[in-house]
Protein backbone atom coordinates (compact mmCIF):
# COMPACT_ATOMS: atom_id res chain seq x y z
CA UNK A 1 0.00 0.00 0.00
CA UNK A 2 1.03 3.13 -1.01
CA UNK A 3 0.37 5.97 1.94
CA UNK A 4 1.16 9.61 1.48
CA UNK A 5 0.15 11.82 4.31
CA UNK A 6 0.01 15.80 4.56
CA UNK A 7 2.79 16.08 1.96
CA UNK A 8 4.07 19.26 1.25
CA UNK A 9 7.15 19.96 -1.91
CA UNK A 10 8.56 22.40 -2.81
CA UNK A 11 10.60 23.03 -6.11
CA UNK A 12 13.42 26.02 -5.68
CA UNK A 13 11.38 28.62 -3.72
CA UNK A 14 8.46 27.54 -4.34
CA UNK A 15 5.54 25.54 -2.55
CA UNK A 16 3.67 22.93 -5.21
CA UNK A 17 1.99 20.44 -2.75
CA UNK A 18 0.41 21.98 0.06
CA UNK A 19 -0.48 18.78 2.16
CA UNK A 20 -1.11 16.16 -0.38
CA UNK A 21 -2.99 12.73 1.73
CA UNK A 22 -3.51 9.97 -0.56
CA UNK A 23 -3.77 6.37 0.00
CA UNK A 24 -3.32 3.61 -3.20
CA UNK A 25 -3.85 -0.30 -1.82
CA UNK A 26 -1.69 -2.89 -3.66
CA UNK A 27 -4.23 -4.35 -6.42
CA UNK A 28 -5.55 -0.90 -6.82
CA UNK A 29 -5.64 1.45 -9.96
CA UNK A 30 -6.08 5.59 -8.66
CA UNK A 31 -6.29 8.30 -11.24
CA UNK A 32 -5.09 11.21 -10.14
CA UNK A 33 -6.85 14.95 -12.35
CA UNK A 34 -6.28 18.08 -12.21
CA UNK A 35 -5.77 21.17 -14.26
CA UNK A 36 -2.45 22.23 -15.36
CA UNK A 37 -0.70 23.56 -12.79
CA UNK A 38 -1.98 21.51 -9.89
CA UNK A 39 1.15 19.95 -8.98
CA UNK A 40 0.15 16.33 -10.78
CA UNK A 41 3.82 15.78 -12.17
CA UNK A 42 5.04 17.14 -9.55
CA UNK A 43 3.84 14.33 -7.41
CA UNK A 44 5.08 12.18 -9.53
CA UNK A 45 9.04 13.51 -9.20
CA UNK A 46 8.39 13.76 -5.97
CA UNK A 47 7.35 9.82 -5.43
CA UNK A 48 10.20 9.33 -7.58
CA UNK A 49 12.96 11.36 -5.98
CA UNK A 50 13.84 14.04 -8.30
CA UNK A 51 16.40 16.38 -7.30
CA UNK A 52 15.02 19.83 -7.14
CA UNK A 53 11.74 18.33 -5.41
CA UNK A 54 12.31 18.57 -2.00
CA UNK A 55 9.33 17.47 0.62
CA UNK A 56 9.51 20.02 2.91
CA UNK A 57 6.91 17.89 5.46
CA UNK A 58 5.00 14.75 5.55
CA UNK A 59 5.79 11.44 4.53
CA UNK A 60 5.76 8.81 2.01
CA UNK A 61 5.11 5.22 2.67
CA UNK A 62 5.49 2.21 0.11
CA UNK A 63 5.86 -1.43 1.25
CA UNK A 64 6.26 -0.36 4.98
CA UNK A 65 9.41 1.49 3.50
CA UNK A 66 9.94 5.57 4.01
CA UNK A 67 10.59 6.12 0.50
CA UNK A 68 11.24 9.62 0.81
CA UNK A 69 15.06 8.59 3.26
CA UNK A 70 15.67 6.50 -0.06
CA UNK A 71 17.76 7.73 -3.52
CA UNK A 72 16.08 7.46 -6.81
CA UNK A 73 17.35 4.34 -7.60
CA UNK A 74 16.97 3.26 -3.80
CA UNK A 75 13.42 3.92 -5.03
CA UNK A 76 13.37 2.30 -8.00
CA UNK A 77 14.61 -0.96 -6.36
CA UNK A 78 11.59 -0.75 -4.16
CA UNK A 79 9.46 -1.16 -7.11
CA UNK A 80 8.90 2.23 -7.78
CA UNK A 81 8.49 3.21 -11.45
CA UNK A 82 7.35 6.51 -13.28
CA UNK A 83 6.62 6.52 -16.69
CA UNK A 84 7.86 9.92 -18.20
CA UNK A 85 5.24 12.32 -19.90
CA UNK A 86 8.09 12.49 -22.20
CA UNK A 87 10.54 9.98 -22.11
CA UNK A 88 14.61 11.33 -22.12
CA UNK A 89 16.38 10.86 -25.15
CA UNK A 90 19.73 9.34 -24.71
CA UNK A 91 22.78 9.14 -26.95
CA UNK A 92 25.38 6.50 -27.30
CA UNK A 93 23.52 3.92 -25.24
CA UNK A 94 21.45 1.28 -26.93
CA UNK A 95 17.84 1.00 -25.62
CA UNK A 96 18.71 -2.99 -24.73
CA UNK A 97 21.49 -2.05 -22.95
CA UNK A 98 20.40 0.29 -20.67
CA UNK A 99 17.24 -1.67 -19.88
CA UNK A 100 19.62 -4.90 -19.23
CA UNK A 101 21.91 -2.22 -16.84
CA UNK A 102 18.54 -1.09 -15.35
CA UNK A 103 17.51 -5.10 -14.51
CA UNK A 104 20.34 -6.01 -13.31
CA UNK A 105 20.96 -2.76 -10.92
CA UNK A 106 18.10 -3.22 -9.64
CA UNK A 107 18.47 -7.17 -9.01
CA UNK A 108 22.10 -6.54 -7.35
CA UNK A 109 20.37 -3.49 -5.08
CA UNK A 110 17.75 -6.41 -3.61
CA UNK A 111 20.19 -9.35 -3.63
CA UNK A 112 19.35 -11.53 -6.50
CA UNK A 113 21.21 -12.99 -8.87
CA UNK A 114 21.55 -10.87 -12.42
CA UNK A 115 20.11 -12.32 -15.94
CA UNK A 116 22.72 -13.21 -18.66
CA UNK A 117 22.71 -11.89 -22.22
CA UNK A 118 20.50 -15.06 -23.45
CA UNK A 119 17.89 -15.12 -20.71
CA UNK A 120 17.70 -11.44 -21.13
CA UNK A 121 17.10 -11.33 -24.79
CA UNK A 122 14.69 -13.90 -24.41
CA UNK A 123 12.46 -11.77 -22.25
CA UNK A 124 12.71 -9.00 -24.66
CA UNK A 125 11.55 -10.54 -27.14
CA UNK A 126 8.71 -11.49 -25.66
CA UNK A 127 7.64 -8.33 -24.18
CA UNK A 128 8.11 -6.48 -27.46
CA UNK A 129 6.30 -8.81 -29.20
CA UNK A 130 3.46 -8.65 -27.36
CA UNK A 131 3.77 -4.48 -27.63
CA UNK A 132 4.21 -5.05 -31.26
CA UNK A 133 7.92 -3.69 -31.62
CA UNK A 134 10.43 -4.32 -33.91
CA UNK A 135 13.09 -5.76 -31.80
CA UNK A 136 15.60 -4.20 -34.28
CA UNK A 137 14.24 -0.84 -32.97
CA UNK A 138 16.21 -1.97 -29.11
CA UNK A 139 19.49 -1.40 -31.08
CA UNK A 140 19.41 1.89 -31.46
CA UNK A 141 19.80 4.37 -28.72
CA UNK A 142 17.26 4.62 -26.36
CA UNK A 143 14.67 6.83 -27.43
CA UNK A 144 16.45 9.03 -29.94
CA UNK A 145 14.60 9.65 -33.19
CA UNK A 146 11.34 7.56 -31.88
CA UNK A 147 8.36 8.53 -32.23
CA UNK A 148 5.92 9.86 -29.55
CA UNK A 149 3.84 6.36 -29.65
CA UNK A 150 7.47 4.27 -29.78
CA UNK A 151 9.25 6.25 -26.84
CA UNK A 152 5.57 5.27 -24.93
CA UNK A 153 5.70 1.60 -25.91
CA UNK A 154 9.68 1.71 -24.88
CA UNK A 155 8.22 2.52 -21.08
CA UNK A 156 5.40 0.56 -21.50
CA UNK A 157 8.58 -2.44 -22.14
CA UNK A 158 10.22 -0.94 -19.56
CA UNK A 159 7.24 -1.60 -16.88
CA UNK A 160 6.85 -5.04 -17.79
CA UNK A 161 10.69 -6.42 -17.89
CA UNK A 162 11.66 -4.43 -14.49
CA UNK A 163 8.13 -5.30 -12.97
CA UNK A 164 7.77 -2.61 -10.76
CA UNK A 165 5.31 -2.99 -8.10
CA UNK A 166 4.90 0.61 -8.02
CA UNK A 167 3.54 2.30 -11.08
CA UNK A 168 3.35 6.38 -11.88
CA UNK A 169 2.27 6.80 -14.79
CA UNK A 170 2.33 10.59 -15.81
CA UNK A 171 0.27 11.74 -18.72
CA UNK A 172 0.96 8.33 -20.66
CA UNK A 173 -1.62 9.63 -23.33
CA UNK A 174 -0.33 12.78 -24.30
CA UNK A 175 1.32 12.32 -27.98
CA UNK A 176 -0.58 9.08 -28.64
CA UNK A 177 -3.08 8.67 -31.18
CA UNK A 178 -5.69 6.74 -30.79
CA UNK A 179 -4.23 3.28 -31.84
CA UNK A 180 -1.03 4.08 -29.90
CA UNK A 181 -3.03 4.50 -27.03
CA UNK A 182 -5.01 1.49 -27.43
CA UNK A 183 -1.49 -0.48 -27.35
CA UNK A 184 -0.07 1.11 -24.72
CA UNK A 185 -3.01 1.19 -22.63
CA UNK A 186 -3.32 -2.61 -23.35
CA UNK A 187 0.33 -2.96 -22.27
CA UNK A 188 -0.45 -1.31 -18.75
CA UNK A 189 -3.67 -3.46 -18.61
CA UNK A 190 -1.62 -6.60 -18.71
CA UNK A 191 0.40 -5.80 -15.64
CA UNK A 192 -2.35 -5.07 -13.40
CA UNK A 193 -1.67 -7.41 -10.15
CA UNK A 194 -3.12 -7.79 -6.74
CA UNK A 195 0.47 -6.89 -5.48
CA UNK A 196 0.78 -3.95 -7.29
CA UNK A 197 -0.51 -0.31 -7.48
CA UNK A 198 -0.92 1.65 -9.82
CA UNK A 199 -0.90 5.64 -10.04
CA UNK A 200 -2.63 7.50 -13.25
CA UNK A 201 -2.19 11.20 -13.84
CA UNK A 202 -3.99 12.75 -16.09
CA UNK A 203 -5.89 15.53 -17.50
CA UNK A 204 -8.45 14.31 -19.99
CA UNK A 205 -10.85 11.45 -19.06
CA UNK A 206 -10.14 9.83 -22.52
CA UNK A 207 -6.96 7.44 -20.72
CA UNK A 208 -9.70 6.34 -18.43
CA UNK A 209 -11.64 4.97 -20.74
CA UNK A 210 -8.76 2.24 -21.04
CA UNK A 211 -7.03 2.08 -18.14
CA UNK A 212 -10.80 1.74 -15.22
CA UNK A 213 -9.66 3.19 -12.30
CA UNK A 214 -10.41 1.59 -9.06
CA UNK A 215 -10.83 5.40 -7.93
CA UNK A 216 -10.53 9.24 -8.90
CA UNK A 217 -9.30 12.19 -7.29
CA UNK A 218 -9.09 15.16 -7.70
CA UNK A 219 -5.58 17.09 -7.59
CA UNK A 220 -5.65 21.15 -7.31
CA UNK A 221 -4.07 23.44 -5.59
CA UNK A 222 -1.13 20.90 -4.16
CA UNK A 223 -4.00 19.23 -1.93
CA UNK A 224 -6.51 16.27 -2.89
CA UNK A 225 -9.89 18.09 -3.04
CA UNK A 226 -12.71 15.90 -4.06
CA UNK A 227 -12.30 11.63 -4.24
CA UNK A 228 -14.69 9.34 -6.12
CA UNK A 229 -15.15 6.14 -8.04
CA UNK A 230 -15.06 6.02 -11.93
CA UNK A 231 -17.86 8.19 -12.36
CA UNK A 232 -15.76 11.63 -10.76
CA UNK A 233 -14.25 11.54 -14.04
CA UNK A 234 -16.83 11.57 -16.03
CA UNK A 235 -18.35 14.19 -13.98
CA UNK A 236 -15.03 16.15 -14.66
CA UNK A 237 -15.05 15.78 -18.35
CA UNK A 238 -18.40 17.13 -18.45
CA UNK A 239 -17.53 19.74 -16.31
CA UNK A 240 -14.50 20.95 -16.10
CA UNK A 241 -12.20 21.59 -12.97
CA UNK A 242 -13.74 25.00 -12.67
CA UNK A 243 -15.20 24.70 -9.42
CA UNK A 244 -12.19 23.44 -7.97
CA UNK A 245 -10.19 26.47 -8.71
CA UNK A 246 -12.23 28.61 -7.37
CA UNK A 247 -11.34 27.41 -3.83
CA UNK A 248 -9.15 29.23 -2.45
CA UNK A 249 -6.04 26.79 -2.19
CA UNK B 1 63.65 16.10 -44.08
CA UNK B 2 63.88 15.35 -40.15
CA UNK B 3 62.11 17.88 -38.19
CA UNK B 4 63.14 19.27 -35.43
CA UNK B 5 61.96 19.17 -31.91
CA UNK B 6 62.71 22.27 -29.86
CA UNK B 7 62.52 21.29 -26.57
CA UNK B 8 65.88 19.97 -24.91
CA UNK B 9 65.42 17.79 -21.41
CA UNK B 10 68.82 18.57 -20.77
CA UNK B 11 68.85 22.33 -21.76
CA UNK B 12 65.90 24.57 -19.48
CA UNK B 13 66.55 27.33 -21.75
CA UNK B 14 64.29 25.26 -24.00
CA UNK B 15 61.76 25.10 -21.81
CA UNK B 16 58.29 26.84 -23.08
CA UNK B 17 56.49 28.95 -20.76
CA UNK B 18 52.96 30.32 -21.01
CA UNK B 19 54.22 33.78 -22.38
CA UNK B 20 54.69 31.59 -25.52
CA UNK B 21 51.19 31.89 -27.08
CA UNK B 22 51.02 27.94 -28.06
CA UNK B 23 52.33 27.16 -24.60
CA UNK B 24 49.58 29.18 -23.23
CA UNK B 25 47.60 27.06 -21.53
CA UNK B 26 50.21 24.48 -20.51
CA UNK B 27 53.05 26.05 -18.59
CA UNK B 28 56.04 23.56 -18.80
CA UNK B 29 58.67 26.31 -17.39
CA UNK B 30 56.27 26.55 -14.11
CA UNK B 31 56.31 22.91 -13.13
CA UNK B 32 59.77 22.44 -14.37
CA UNK B 33 62.54 25.18 -13.92
CA UNK B 34 65.59 23.21 -14.46
CA UNK B 35 66.47 20.16 -16.33
CA UNK B 36 65.67 16.65 -14.46
CA UNK B 37 68.50 14.59 -13.65
CA UNK B 38 68.98 11.82 -16.14
CA UNK B 39 66.67 8.98 -15.95
CA UNK B 40 68.28 5.23 -14.90
CA UNK B 41 67.33 2.08 -16.69
CA UNK B 42 64.10 0.42 -16.67
CA UNK B 43 62.59 -3.09 -16.99
CA UNK B 44 60.22 -3.22 -19.46
CA UNK B 45 57.87 -5.31 -17.95
CA UNK B 46 54.38 -6.37 -18.84
CA UNK B 47 53.44 -6.65 -22.73
CA UNK B 48 51.28 -3.52 -23.02
CA UNK B 49 47.68 -3.17 -23.62
CA UNK B 50 48.38 -3.85 -27.81
CA UNK B 51 50.14 -7.51 -27.68
CA UNK B 52 47.55 -9.29 -28.47
CA UNK B 53 47.26 -7.71 -31.78
CA UNK B 54 50.90 -8.88 -32.19
CA UNK B 55 53.37 -7.28 -35.07
CA UNK B 56 56.52 -5.86 -34.83
CA UNK B 57 57.78 -3.66 -31.84
CA UNK B 58 59.90 -0.72 -30.92
CA UNK B 59 60.01 -0.13 -27.06
CA UNK B 60 61.84 2.59 -25.42
CA UNK B 61 62.53 2.33 -21.69
CA UNK B 62 63.74 5.39 -20.05
CA UNK B 63 64.06 6.45 -23.28
CA UNK B 64 66.42 4.08 -24.04
CA UNK B 65 66.00 1.89 -27.14
CA UNK B 66 65.64 -1.83 -26.56
CA UNK B 67 66.37 -2.76 -29.53
CA UNK B 68 65.20 -0.44 -33.08
CA UNK B 69 64.20 2.74 -32.98
CA UNK B 70 63.56 3.04 -36.39
CA UNK B 71 60.49 1.25 -38.70
CA UNK B 72 60.04 1.09 -42.67
CA UNK B 73 56.87 -0.37 -43.21
CA UNK B 74 56.12 -2.39 -46.43
CA UNK B 75 53.07 -4.05 -47.46
CA UNK B 76 50.75 -4.82 -44.29
CA UNK B 77 52.20 -4.47 -41.32
CA UNK B 78 51.47 -3.65 -37.58
CA UNK B 79 54.02 -2.13 -35.52
CA UNK B 80 53.32 -1.47 -31.38
CA UNK B 81 55.81 1.59 -30.39
CA UNK B 82 55.98 1.44 -26.67
CA UNK B 83 57.69 4.25 -24.92
CA UNK B 84 57.53 3.30 -21.13
CA UNK B 85 58.53 5.13 -18.06
CA UNK B 86 59.66 4.08 -14.81
CA UNK B 87 61.31 6.47 -12.72
CA UNK B 88 60.91 8.49 -10.03
CA UNK B 89 61.88 12.47 -9.89
CA UNK B 90 64.15 12.10 -13.06
CA UNK B 91 63.78 12.85 -16.92
CA UNK B 92 64.24 11.02 -20.49
CA UNK B 93 63.83 11.54 -23.80
CA UNK B 94 63.10 9.01 -26.94
CA UNK B 95 62.69 9.49 -30.30
CA UNK B 96 61.64 6.70 -32.78
CA UNK B 97 61.32 7.03 -36.60
CA UNK B 98 58.75 5.67 -38.83
CA UNK B 99 57.90 5.71 -42.50
CA UNK B 100 55.33 4.17 -44.85
CA UNK B 101 56.40 2.90 -48.29
CA UNK B 102 54.00 3.66 -51.26
CA UNK B 103 51.37 1.49 -51.14
CA UNK B 104 52.19 0.25 -47.81
CA UNK B 105 49.27 -0.34 -44.82
CA UNK B 106 50.41 0.08 -41.40
CA UNK B 107 48.56 -0.33 -38.00
CA UNK B 108 50.60 1.66 -35.69
CA UNK B 109 50.02 0.84 -31.85
CA UNK B 110 51.65 3.21 -29.73
CA UNK B 111 51.29 3.26 -26.04
CA UNK B 112 52.64 5.33 -23.29
CA UNK B 113 53.51 3.50 -20.74
CA UNK B 114 54.13 5.47 -17.16
CA UNK B 115 54.84 3.83 -13.61
CA UNK B 116 56.60 5.60 -10.84
CA UNK B 117 56.23 9.20 -10.32
CA UNK B 118 57.20 12.90 -10.71
CA UNK B 119 59.52 11.88 -13.92
CA UNK B 120 60.13 13.95 -16.96
CA UNK B 121 59.26 12.26 -20.15
CA UNK B 122 59.75 13.52 -23.80
CA UNK B 123 58.84 10.96 -26.44
CA UNK B 124 58.92 11.96 -30.01
CA UNK B 125 57.88 10.47 -33.85
CA UNK B 126 58.54 11.44 -37.11
CA UNK B 127 56.35 9.42 -39.20
CA UNK B 128 56.27 9.65 -43.22
CA UNK B 129 53.21 7.94 -45.25
CA UNK B 130 54.33 8.06 -48.82
CA UNK B 131 51.95 8.27 -51.41
CA UNK B 132 49.22 5.98 -51.63
CA UNK B 133 50.13 4.38 -48.15
CA UNK B 134 47.96 4.12 -45.93
CA UNK B 135 48.83 4.56 -41.66
CA UNK B 136 46.46 4.36 -38.42
CA UNK B 137 47.83 5.70 -35.48
CA UNK B 138 45.96 4.90 -32.00
CA UNK B 139 47.67 6.13 -29.23
CA UNK B 140 46.81 5.19 -25.26
CA UNK B 141 48.63 7.26 -22.82
CA UNK B 142 48.31 6.26 -19.05
CA UNK B 143 50.96 8.30 -16.68
CA UNK B 144 50.99 8.64 -12.74
CA UNK B 145 49.42 12.16 -11.78
CA UNK B 146 52.29 13.24 -10.73
CA UNK B 147 54.52 13.14 -13.96
CA UNK B 148 55.36 15.63 -16.84
CA UNK B 149 55.11 14.64 -20.64
CA UNK B 150 55.79 15.93 -23.43
CA UNK B 151 54.85 13.73 -26.86
CA UNK B 152 55.49 15.35 -29.86
CA UNK B 153 54.77 13.50 -33.48
CA UNK B 154 55.41 15.17 -36.86
CA UNK B 155 53.78 13.56 -39.57
CA UNK B 156 54.24 14.03 -43.36
CA UNK B 157 51.05 12.54 -45.54
CA UNK B 158 52.75 12.79 -49.00
CA UNK B 159 50.14 13.01 -51.96
CA UNK B 160 47.02 10.26 -51.80
CA UNK B 161 48.32 8.98 -48.85
CA UNK B 162 45.67 8.42 -45.58
CA UNK B 163 46.57 8.80 -41.81
CA UNK B 164 44.43 8.57 -39.49
CA UNK B 165 44.92 9.34 -35.81
CA UNK B 166 43.04 8.59 -32.42
CA UNK B 167 44.81 9.94 -28.85
CA UNK B 168 42.70 8.52 -26.04
CA UNK B 169 44.57 9.48 -23.01
CA UNK B 170 44.14 10.22 -19.06
CA UNK B 171 46.89 13.18 -18.67
CA UNK B 172 49.26 13.76 -15.95
CA UNK B 173 50.14 16.72 -13.78
CA UNK B 174 51.29 18.46 -17.15
CA UNK B 175 50.79 16.49 -20.25
CA UNK B 176 51.20 17.49 -23.74
CA UNK B 177 50.46 15.52 -27.05
CA UNK B 178 51.64 17.76 -29.88
CA UNK B 179 50.86 16.67 -33.43
CA UNK B 180 52.20 18.32 -36.39
CA UNK B 181 50.65 16.88 -39.71
CA UNK B 182 52.36 18.61 -43.22
CA UNK B 183 49.46 17.49 -46.01
CA UNK B 184 50.47 17.15 -48.96
CA UNK B 185 47.36 16.44 -50.09
CA UNK B 186 45.99 15.57 -53.71
CA UNK B 187 43.48 13.27 -52.41
CA UNK B 188 45.30 12.20 -49.58
CA UNK B 189 43.28 11.95 -46.13
CA UNK B 190 43.87 13.20 -42.60
CA UNK B 191 41.88 12.11 -39.41
CA UNK B 192 43.47 13.54 -36.02
CA UNK B 193 40.58 12.44 -33.67
CA UNK B 194 41.87 12.16 -29.81
CA UNK B 195 39.58 11.76 -26.18
CA UNK B 196 40.77 12.87 -22.90
CA UNK B 197 39.43 11.34 -19.31
CA UNK B 198 40.84 13.76 -16.83
CA UNK B 199 40.43 12.82 -12.77
CA UNK B 200 41.33 14.64 -10.18
CA UNK B 201 43.91 17.48 -10.97
CA UNK B 202 45.06 15.73 -14.27
CA UNK B 203 45.94 17.80 -16.91
CA UNK B 204 46.45 17.01 -20.46
CA UNK B 205 46.88 18.92 -24.00
CA UNK B 206 45.62 18.13 -26.81
CA UNK B 207 47.58 20.35 -29.63
CA UNK B 208 47.65 20.38 -33.35
CA UNK B 209 48.57 21.52 -36.62
CA UNK B 210 47.49 20.60 -39.32
CA UNK B 211 48.94 22.59 -42.53
CA UNK B 212 47.33 21.58 -45.98
CA UNK B 213 50.33 22.64 -48.54
CA UNK B 214 48.84 20.99 -51.48
CA UNK B 215 45.08 21.20 -53.53
CA UNK B 216 42.19 18.70 -52.96
CA UNK B 217 43.19 17.45 -49.13
CA UNK B 218 40.57 16.32 -46.58
CA UNK B 219 41.10 16.58 -43.09
CA UNK B 220 38.69 15.54 -40.58
CA UNK B 221 39.02 16.16 -36.71
CA UNK B 222 36.67 14.96 -33.76
CA UNK B 223 38.12 16.20 -30.45
CA UNK B 224 35.93 14.76 -27.09
CA UNK B 225 36.60 15.28 -23.73
CA UNK B 226 35.86 15.02 -20.07
CA UNK B 227 37.24 16.96 -17.11
CA UNK B 228 36.20 16.38 -13.64
CA UNK B 229 37.61 17.38 -10.19
CA UNK B 230 40.07 20.09 -10.37
CA UNK B 231 41.30 18.59 -13.95
CA UNK B 232 41.73 21.14 -17.17
CA UNK B 233 41.83 20.06 -20.42
CA UNK B 234 43.32 21.79 -23.48
CA UNK B 235 42.47 21.43 -27.06
CA UNK B 236 44.43 23.70 -29.26
CA UNK B 237 43.31 22.42 -32.80
CA UNK B 238 44.98 24.46 -36.06
CA UNK B 239 44.38 23.84 -39.31
CA UNK B 240 46.27 25.97 -41.97
CA UNK B 241 45.23 25.89 -45.49
CA UNK B 242 48.23 27.37 -48.27
CA UNK B 243 48.15 29.67 -50.78
CA UNK B 244 47.01 26.93 -53.44
CA UNK B 245 45.67 24.65 -50.89
CA UNK B 246 42.46 24.88 -53.06
CA UNK B 247 39.75 22.14 -52.87
CA UNK B 248 40.37 21.67 -48.83
CA UNK B 249 37.84 20.20 -47.26
CA UNK B 250 38.44 20.50 -43.60
CA UNK B 251 36.42 20.04 -40.38
CA UNK B 252 37.38 19.94 -37.20
CA UNK B 253 34.82 19.36 -33.41
CA UNK B 254 35.87 19.86 -30.12
CA UNK B 255 33.55 18.84 -27.53
CA UNK B 256 34.05 18.72 -23.86
CA UNK B 257 31.98 17.78 -20.53
CA UNK B 258 32.51 19.47 -17.26
CA UNK B 259 31.96 17.37 -14.54
CA UNK B 260 32.59 19.45 -11.53
CA UNK B 261 32.64 23.18 -11.04
CA UNK B 262 36.31 23.53 -10.60
CA UNK B 263 36.97 21.73 -13.71
CA UNK B 264 38.53 23.73 -16.53
CA UNK B 265 38.57 23.42 -20.44
CA UNK B 266 40.45 25.67 -22.31
CA UNK B 267 39.86 25.32 -26.35
CA UNK B 268 41.37 27.05 -29.41
CA UNK B 269 40.64 26.26 -32.65
CA UNK B 270 41.67 27.57 -35.38
CA UNK B 271 41.37 27.50 -39.12
CA UNK B 272 43.74 30.04 -41.14
CA UNK B 273 42.70 30.10 -44.43
CA UNK B 274 45.14 31.21 -47.93
CA UNK B 275 43.10 29.47 -50.38
CA UNK B 276 39.95 29.85 -52.19
CA UNK B 277 37.07 27.44 -53.14
CA UNK B 278 38.10 25.80 -49.88
CA UNK B 279 35.55 24.31 -47.32
CA UNK B 280 35.72 24.44 -43.85
CA UNK B 281 34.42 23.79 -40.72
CA UNK B 282 34.67 24.18 -36.80
CA UNK B 283 32.27 23.37 -33.96
CA UNK B 284 33.33 23.78 -30.00
CA UNK B 285 31.11 23.06 -27.56
CA UNK B 286 31.47 22.55 -23.90
CA UNK B 287 28.59 21.36 -21.37
CA UNK B 288 27.56 19.50 -18.82
CA UNK B 289 25.87 16.12 -18.17
CA UNK B 290 22.49 15.65 -18.83
CA UNK B 291 20.57 15.97 -15.47
CA UNK B 292 17.58 15.70 -16.98
CA UNK B 293 19.02 12.21 -18.29
CA UNK B 294 20.78 11.30 -14.87
CA UNK B 295 17.78 11.32 -13.29
CA UNK B 296 15.87 9.19 -15.85
CA UNK B 297 18.29 6.28 -15.55
CA UNK B 298 18.50 6.64 -11.92
CA UNK B 299 14.68 6.37 -11.94
CA UNK B 300 15.09 3.16 -13.48
CA UNK B 301 17.36 1.84 -10.72
CA UNK B 302 21.22 2.73 -12.09
CA UNK B 303 22.53 3.84 -9.55
CA UNK B 304 24.47 7.61 -9.93
CA UNK B 305 27.87 6.91 -10.38
CA UNK B 306 27.00 3.99 -12.38
CA UNK B 307 24.69 6.27 -14.74
CA UNK B 308 27.43 8.71 -14.84
CA UNK B 309 29.69 6.72 -16.03
CA UNK B 310 27.43 4.74 -18.54
CA UNK B 311 26.82 8.84 -20.23
CA UNK B 312 30.45 9.80 -20.16
CA UNK B 313 30.85 6.32 -21.67
CA UNK B 314 28.04 7.38 -24.74
CA UNK B 315 29.74 10.46 -25.00
CA UNK B 316 33.44 9.64 -25.57
CA UNK B 317 32.48 6.25 -27.49
CA UNK B 318 31.78 7.86 -30.70
CA UNK B 319 35.43 8.94 -30.77
CA UNK B 320 36.36 5.28 -30.36
CA UNK B 321 33.69 4.63 -33.07
CA UNK B 322 35.95 6.11 -35.51
CA UNK B 323 38.87 3.92 -35.17
CA UNK B 324 38.80 2.25 -38.56
CA UNK B 325 40.59 -1.21 -37.45
CA UNK B 326 38.48 -3.14 -35.51
CA UNK B 327 41.07 -5.26 -33.21
CA UNK B 328 42.91 -1.54 -32.53
CA UNK B 329 39.12 -0.70 -32.01
CA UNK B 330 37.75 -3.22 -29.27
CA UNK B 331 41.54 -2.76 -26.96
CA UNK B 332 40.71 1.18 -26.98
CA UNK B 333 36.92 0.72 -26.42
CA UNK B 334 37.61 -1.64 -23.12
CA UNK B 335 40.87 0.26 -22.17
CA UNK B 336 38.89 3.22 -22.12
CA UNK B 337 35.80 1.30 -20.12
CA UNK B 338 38.30 0.24 -17.70
CA UNK B 339 39.23 3.90 -16.69
CA UNK B 340 35.56 5.14 -16.33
Amino acid sequence: MLSISNLHVSVGEKPILKGLTLDVPAGEVHAIMGPNGAGKSTLGYALSGRPGYEATEGAVEWAGEDLLALDPAERAAKGVFLSFQYPIEIPGVPALTFVRTALNAQKRARGEEEVAAPAFLKLVREASKALKMDFDMLKRPLNVGFSGGEKKRMEILQMALLEPSLLILDETDSGLDIDALRIVSEGVNALRRPDRAMLVITHYQRLLDYIKPDRVHVLAGGRIVASGGPELAHQLEAEGYDKYLLEPA
Amino acid sequence: MSAAFAIDLTDAETFPSRRTEAWKYSDLKRWLRAAPEPSGTAAVGPPGPFYDLGGEAIVFANGRAVGVTDFIASGEQTLRLRYISDAVGTGHTAGARVSARAGAKLLLLETHEGAGSAYVAHNTLELDVAAGAEVTRVVLVEEPEDAISIAEAHVKVEAGGVYRQTIVTTGAKLQRIETRITHYAQGAQVQADGLYLLNGSRHTDLTSVVRHVEHDGATSQLIKGVARDTARGVFQGKIVVERGADGTDARMGHHALIASERAEIDAKPELIIYADDVQCAHGNTVGTLDESALFYMQQRGIPADEARALLTQAFLIEVIDRIEHEGAREVAREWLTARL
